[in-house]
């Protein structure tokens, strides 16, 4: 049964870590990844993010599902925050559980790039000096997630 | 088409803003039967509604919470979403 949330407060790692594989003696690989905020030149005060309740949940969900059956995952944890968050926050959470190293780290890499080109969010960039951006969205992503498209 | 029916539209990110609103109710006229249609019926509602849909690459949309293309067909009381590309992860 998997986990799907979107939230305005941060998460815990390690005790989503530990909810996944409380008592599972079936699981033989666990793959995590982390999206943070980055803030690379030095001159961002605030990423905020938009979703679309409603949507946002229900897509993040089924995305989830095609993971589940695709790899046969044994558990799934997807956190998506939203809202104001500072840079250094975490932003995403995907943790997934297989039966072995393969399906644990394709899974990942699948769910972090079909959360980037298909989740309802956006991105605004709020900088040190009263500006702000909205995120453009990246080819280079969407190139990523063809590539599970073409996969099958 | 959409007969004798409301649309609810939604906006988000910089369509939001540009269009001024997050939702708005429109009644738009029987000839308005798919997503590219409204799209051309709300351009021509003002400034704002025109800068929002100025350029048509860089709109999304949803019906009823489901991703949307332009041909798809539009029944009174839909939920229409419009969006730029996704950004999230």
């Amino acid at each position: 049964m998997a986990t799907v949330r979107v939230q305005t407060d941060d998460f815990d790692v390690g005790a989503e870590f530990a909810a996944l594989t409380a008592g599972r003696h079936d699981i033989g690989g666990i793959g995590c990844f982390v999206g943070t905020v980055r803030d690379g030149a030095n001159r961002l005060a605030a990423l905020t993010l938009e979703q679309y309740p409603g949507m946002t949940g229900q897509a993040l969900a089924r995305i989830v599902a095609e993971a589940e059956r695709r790899f046969s995952l044994l558990g799934c944890t997807v956190i998506h925050r939203h809202g104001r968050l500072s840079p250094g926050a975490n932003i995403v959470l995907v943790i997934v559980a297989a039966g072995h190293r393969e399906p644990a780290l394709d899974a990942t890499h699948f769910l972090i790039d079909w959360l980037k080109t298909s989740a309802p969010f956006w991105k605004k960039e709020e900088y040190a000096d009263g500006t702000a951006a909205w995120v453009d969205a990246r080819e280079s992503d969407d190139a990523a997630a063809a590539r599970w498209a073409r996969a099958g | 088409m959409v007969p004798h029916g409301d649309l609810t539209v939604l906006y988000f990110a910089w369509l939001r803003e540009r269009a001024g609103a997050a939702e708005e109710t429109v009644t738009p006229p029987a000839s308005v039967s798919t997503v590219a249609d409204l799209i051309a019926w709300l351009r021509e509602r003002g400034p704002r509604h025109a800068a929002a849909f100025a350029d048509a690459r860089l709109i999304r949309c949803a019906v009823n919470q489901e991703f949307a293309a332009p041909e798809t067909e539009l029944h009174a009381g839909d939920e229409v979403a419009f969006f730029p590309p996704v950004t999230g992860g």
